[in-house]
């Protein structure tokens, strides 16, 4: 797997440090009721398809990277900084399941 | 007054060769990691270019033999053999001389040694001289840079000098037994 | 038998080598297999199940049956293809699967038992009597399981990785490969041509066509002469390309020293390379299918293909009275080619009803082949006519061509199937099932010599296309164009014996019609029920025709029957190569402090700590055991001074406006208050509220700090703190950057502590100059140095730091001072027992699964502000009375001996884990205090100080009463280190 960290370029996915769903970028709010954190701590999706990762640039660059891929066709379709990255609170209240 | 003595990172285990591939110790330098604060990346970069350098993009170099501003992460920069004049509140700054085993590889079949130990295409084309990496060197976190058409300048941990040094002796006498055939 | 003016060997070259204890010649360029054939030798080996002799049946890489053992040793190497091993100079070679010889196997007994021993025969035996299943059944399969054995002596021969990078990489050298590798190297691309064989040429080497007005072999060495001479070109011979992997990668491993004489030591055996393509063509070609027929088995039998290689590649007549059986027009090429060579073709068994026209060669239709003869070596083949009248061939060979299989399977690998062809009776690729790999040539169900070559050169046009680059157009030399016309042929029907489809793992028509019968319908049941495609050669002479049987049996066709699909490894891999480079000092770096080499010099054995050597404890004369040398450290330390090395400790240097910020976002406790020259103990968590790690903070200047963290998880804290800025406050002004190697750090503790260091510092210091959980900065002999006084060995306690470049003369210089105070330096043994002794934690107490409150540090917890796992940690049942509390433990009597790791019950309850009551996670005898000291997690803990509780390790066999106390068993106030 080779994946295209924003600064360094395309490199062996071993370079690489998987931490989980793109959710994890987005903290709750320190008073968010106690569903919200456990949505964020422990409630995941596990789409065969397209799915949004946090990798991090472990033996390069040191960055914070958001991958798009594909679970099913092993495509990885976009990366970018995890950084100043745009709709960072976008998603965080729509996602999960609730109990 | 007595003083204490200075070991190098590589003390007694370069220079080593092997099939016309020499490594080797470069002199100690002065190294400073240059990390820029929020808005302030254009003033680094003028200080920068008033030693006679510039702050580099990433994977680049600016500089050569004796005074080199080395691209080495997100939002930091070596700065090699010379004193981080200028720079003070501008950026944050750590003396890393010390931290890194710095080692010299050259001779023709460089790139084909390092191709045992780095994910990386290390061709002319894709890697021109100047330009720099943060990768890996087998298990090793690295910073590499090409120096020359034939010379390339590998950085990893000091505690690691033994283990990056084995490593690249073993891909060399590996290449040199299979030039021999 | 050699065949004079044949062959592509070098006559002048011969080349001595062993094969069973026999000594035979043959020539360079020769395999085993080919020269042994040229020898007369019929029999390379028995078959797995029934030890039927066998003999080789291919000339190449998916050769079933001449599996042999090479070399001897620690060296040795099992299930070599015969086939693809070039001879040298005192190769040593022998059969595999038989005992006492390949000649006489007493194993062949199997054979007399095959009705009990078909598919799946384990399932329904050795059921009864039970207990003889571990004791008898099982070690008796499992000695006569397998083929070749590996020699269990370590092996240090070298093997080595690699990686390469290329716009394009064809795979495979034959007419379809050269073109594609030429035309796209001249149009400037960057080329990798792998080959498996030690030759390139492909098919052209074993066939007689001529390309271009030359020898086909000719127009293959001035094509490869050419791409020798790009600088553009990387040709890469003996590689197997062995998988294809997600976003062009693609695995190959190169045979580097297996076909070498006296390999220097250090010529690495094997290279396994990582490729990354831009593009790739997989020009791989087919491999020729059997048929299947009663007793199809014996030495002799082979594939057409192949008896073409032999002869014409090699020289070498696989026999002078050959019989061939074919269902299309490619068995006819093997037969003239055999006369041309002056040898003798007894017959020509055309399966197809309108055989072509053929001259005088002695063709027969209608008729089926039902059984031969020959136990040792064909001696006959045995066929009846359409009326049933049976007659036999005399022959010594019989060439099989059932057809051919593209060699697809690198298409395969990320799940795609194949299609159906009917007009080829094969399955080729699908367009697209590997994003960037393009099919060429029989690897694509194109099998004319012309065709392939016009692939070749159209893949490589359209690789070019998709760089940017442009392609001229390609100058086709001439080439046969003839076309394919056969008859799926799968088995003859009617024989009366068992008849093989896949030869390596013994499994046969009738094993697959019991899977149908027994309802594994399903192909993938098929092939596990019987084993079909699961040898070494993985299917590649059986999958196809396995199938096709199946597919009779169930009343479907071939298509709807289906594919099993194909993993990576295409051929086998060793672990050696894969593994290459992982050997000893290679499998992991080894990080050495800078006072190492005085550690070992004093005789220091070393332990881990993640990827660190630390040393263990310093042994002096008179000491028997390292107890005597630990206690006499803690000892050593308490009363007077002690050196340890701490450099491995992780060291983050933080600096910005935002700094104290971002340190009260990822600790518990409050940093932005800490004033430059003082230190700070802080507690980091994780999200979910769980403990992370704990280390000391100082405050170095304004907005400049230096963090510590547990030598072990620095990796992991650099990588929490990078990703609660980029992800969680990506605006905040802060860097940061790990200094843990720019600086050699020692820590000098004791009564004397200040002594020692006031005898080396440039200015001396005094308790209020450098107060507890102080810090800054000093000169020792004309260097600056950092200090820092923090104390984990709860003595009056200094820590020193110098440029790494110094630490080595520091530490022998404080040591020697240290011994001259009747001190010295000490290890890691008794760095933990001062620790225990004192109740500080290390990993061992905060290992994941404990908070804050666990480890009574609720109160570091600040109400004030939010911190990283501050609302999770405020969970239901992260907290309370039913939690595990850390207590400190001592045995009652003070003599008993426990260990870490034993669990916690009440007093007169049952020692079972409904009772458990807690566990312990660190234990040392204490010299200080002359007992064992434990620190344990205990239920409702700190409320149980002074009551007893039973301590139990059921693996050791311990089983002690111990009473619970304050984790802090020595100088509870403090007042040591605040000295």
């Amino acid at each position: 797997m080779r994946i295209t960290c924003p600064l360094c370029g395309e490199r062996d996915r071993r370079e690489f440090y998987y931490y989980g769903d793109a959710v994890y970028a987005d903290r709750p709010a320190a008073d968010a009721a106690p569903e919200a954190w456990d949505d964020y701590l422990h409630l995941r999706d596990n789409p065969a398809g397209e799915t949004r990762d946090l990798w991090y640039h472990e033996m390069g660059c040191a960055a914070w990277i958001e991958v798009t891929r594909n679970t099913v066709t092993h495509e990885i379709l976009a990366t970018r900084l995890v950084a100043g990255r745009e709709g960072k609170k976008a998603a965080a209240k729509g996602r999960g399941k609730k109990a | 007054m007595p003083s204490l003595i200075e070991k190098s990172a590589c003390d007694g285990l370069l220079p080593v060769s092997a099939g016309g591939v020499t490594l080797s110790e470069p002199a100690p330098e002065r190294i400073t990691s240059v990390a820029p604060f929020a808005g302030k990346e254009a003033a680094a970069g003028k200080a920068l270019k008033a030693l006679g350098l510039g702050w580099p993009g990433p994977g680049t170099s600016i500089g050569g033999e004796g005074r080199l501003c080395l691209w080495t992460g997100r939002g930091q920069a070596f700065l090699i053999g010379a004193e981080p004049e200028g720079l003070a509140g501008i950026a944050a700054l750590t003396d890393q001389s010390d931290a890194w085993a710095r080692m010299r590889l050259e001779g023709g079949g460089a790139k084909a040694v390092l191709a045992r130990l780095v994910p990386l295409d290390l061709g002319a084309g894709a890697f021109p001289v100047g330009r720099a990496a943060r990768s890996g060197l087998g298990h090793m976190a690295m910073i590499l840079h090409r120096s020359g058409a034939q010379s390339f300048e590998i950085m990893v941990f000091r505690s690691m000098a033994a283990s990056a040094v084995h490593e690249l002796h073993q891909a060399m006498t590996a290449l040199a037994a299979r030039a021999a055939l | 038998m050699r065949i004079e003016g044949r062959g592509l060997v070098d006559r002048s070259a011969p080349v001595g080598f062993r094969f069973d204890g026999k000594d035979y010649t043959g020539f360079q360029g020769d395999t085993l297999a080919s020269a042994l054939l040229a020898s007369g030798v019929r029999v390379f080996g028995r078959s797995f199940k029934y030890h039927r002799p066998r003999g080789v049946m291919t000339a190449g890489s998916e050769e079933p049956n001449a599996l042999v053992t090479v070399g001897r040793g620690a060296g040795q190497v099992p299930n070599v293809r015969a086939t693809l091993q070039e001879i040298h100079a005192g190769l040593e070679a022998r059969g595999q699967n038989c005992w006492p010889s390949l000649g006489f196997d007493v194993m062949e007994v199997n054979d007399l038992f095959s009705n009990y021993l078909s598919a799946g025969f384990y399932y329904k035996t050795f059921m009864w009597p039970r207990k003889f299943w571990e004791a008898v059944y099982e070690p008796a399969i499992r000695r006569a399981a397998g083929l070749g054995a590996l020699s269990r002596q370590s092996n240090d021969e070298h093997y080595e990785k690699a990686f390469a990078f290329c716009d394009l990489l064809v795979v495979g050298s034959g007419p379809a490969g050269l073109m594609a590798a030429r035309e796209a190297a001249r149009g400037g691309a960057e080329v990798i041509l792998a080959e498996e064989d030690h030759r390139m040429g492909g098919r052209l080497l074993a066939e007689t066509h001529e390309v271009g007005g030359q020898s086909g072999a000719g127009w293959a060495a001035a094509t490869v002469a050419e791409l020798a001479s790009m600088p553009n070109v990387r040709l890469m011979p003996r590689t197997s390309v062995i998988g294809a992997y997600d976003n062009g990668t693609y695995g190959a491993l190169e045979r580097v020293g297996l076909h070498v004489a006296t390999p220097a030591a250090a010529l690495p055996r094997e290279c396994f390379w990582r490729i990354v393509a831009k593009r790739a063509v997989l020009a791989s070609g087919a491999h020729e299918r059997q048929i299947a027929f009663s007793n199809n088995d014996r030495p002799g039998v082979m594939t057409a293909g192949a008896v073409r290689a032999y002869l014409n590649r090699w020289g070498v007549a696989a026999g002078q009275n050959v019989t061939i059986l074919t269902n299309n027009d490619d068995g006819y090429r093997t037969a003239r080619d055999l006369i041309a060579a002056g040898l003798h073709v007894a017959g020509v068994i055309d399966a197809r009803d309108d055989a072509p026209a053929a001259g005088d060669l002695p063709v027969r239709t209608g008729v089926r082949v039902i059984d031969t003869g020959g136990r040792m070596s064909l001696r006959e083949v045995v066929v009846a006519d359409r009326d049933g009248k049976v007659s036999r061939i005399v022959t010594d060979c019989l060439a099989v061509s059932g057809g051919w299989n593209p060699a697809l399977h690198l298409t395969c690998h990320m799940n795609g199937r194949p299609a159906w062809r009917e007009d080829i009776a094969a399955f080729v690729p699908k367009p697209g099932m590997v994003p960037g790999l393009t099919a060429a040539g029989a690897a694509n169900g194109t099998f004319s010599t012309r065709a392939c070559l016009a692939e070749g050169a159209a893949a490589a046009a359209e690789a070019l296309e998709s760089l940017g680059r442009g392609a001229a157009p390609a100058d086709l030399p001439e080439a046969e164009d003839g076309a394919v016309r056969i008859r799926a042929y799968w088995e003859v029907p009617g024989g009366k014996h068992r008849a093989w489809l896949d030869f390596a793992n013994d499994v046969t028509t009738k094993d697959v019609r019991l899977a149908a019968q027994e309802n594994f319908a399903s192909v993938e049941h098929m092939k596990r029920y019987t084993t079909q495609g699961m040898a070494p050669d993985q299917g590649k002479n059986s999958n196809v025709a396995a199938l096709a049987v199946l597919a009779d049996a169930t009343g479907r066709g071939i298509p709807e029957t289906g594919t099993t699909t194909f993993r990576p490894p295409y051929v086998p891999v060793s672990i050696a190569a894969m593994g290459a480079g992982g050997q000893g000092k290679g499998f992991a770096p080894q990080r050495f402090t800078t006072s190492h080499k005085a550690a070992s010099e004093r005789g220091a054995p070393m332990i881990e700590a993640g990827l660190w050597y630390r040393p263990s404890y310093f042994p002096r004369p008179g000491e028997a055991t390292w107890r005597d040398a630990c206690d006499r450290e803690v000892l050593m330390v308490r009363d007077r001074v002690g050196i340890c090395d701490v450099s491995t400790l992780g060291k983050i240097d933080i600096q910005g406006p935002d700094a104290g910020r971002f340190l009260d976002l990822v600790y518990t406790n409050t940093f932005s208050t800490l004033k430059p020259g003082r230190v700070r103990y802080g507690l980091m968590l994780r999200e979910d509220g769980l403990v992370l790690d704990d280390g000391t903070t100082a405050c170095w200047g304004e907005n400049h700090y230096l963090m510590t963290t547990t030598t072990a998880a620095a990796g992991l804290v650099m990588r929490h703190l990078e990703f609660v800025h980029q992800a969680h406050c990506p605006d905040w002004d802060l860097r940061m950057i790990s200094v843990t190697e720019a600086w050699a750090q020692f820590a000098v503790a004791g009564p004397l502590a200040r002594e020692l260091l006031n005898s080396v510092l440039e200015t001396p210091i005094d308790g209020e100059d450098f107060p507890f959980l102080s810090c800054g900065t000093v000169r020792i002999m004309g260097i600056e140095a950092r200090l820092f006084r923090i104390s984990f060995s709860g003595e009056l306690g200094y820590e020193i730091a110098v440029p790494a470049r110094y630490g080595e003369a520091l530490y022998r210089d404080l040591v020697a001072r240290a011994e001259n105070l009747g001190g010295g330096a000490y290890g890691m043994e008794a760095l933990n027992v001062l620790r225990i002794e004192k109740g500080f934690i290390t990993h061992a107490e905060i290992h994941g699964r404990t908070t804050a409150f666990d480890i009574g540090l609720q109160g570091m917890v600040s109400a004030k502000k939010d911190c990283v796992g501050k609302a999770a940690s405020q969970r239901e049942g992260l907290g309370g009375p039913e939690r595990e509390q850390l207590v400190g433990l001592r045995p009652i009597p003070m003599s008993r001996q426990i260990g870490a790791g034993a669990h916690l019950f009440n007093e007169g309850a049952e020692p079972v884990s409904a009772n458990d009551q807690g566990y312990v996670t660190s234990v040392c005898y204490s010299p200080t205090m002359k007992t064992y000291l434990a620190l344990a997690f205990l239920k409702d803990g700190r409320a149980r100080h002074g009551q007893r509780v039973r301590l139990v390790d059921h693996l050791r066999g311990t089983d002690v009463v111990c009473e619970v106390m304050n984790p802090i068993f020595f100088d509870p106030e403090g007042g040591r280190a605040r000295a």
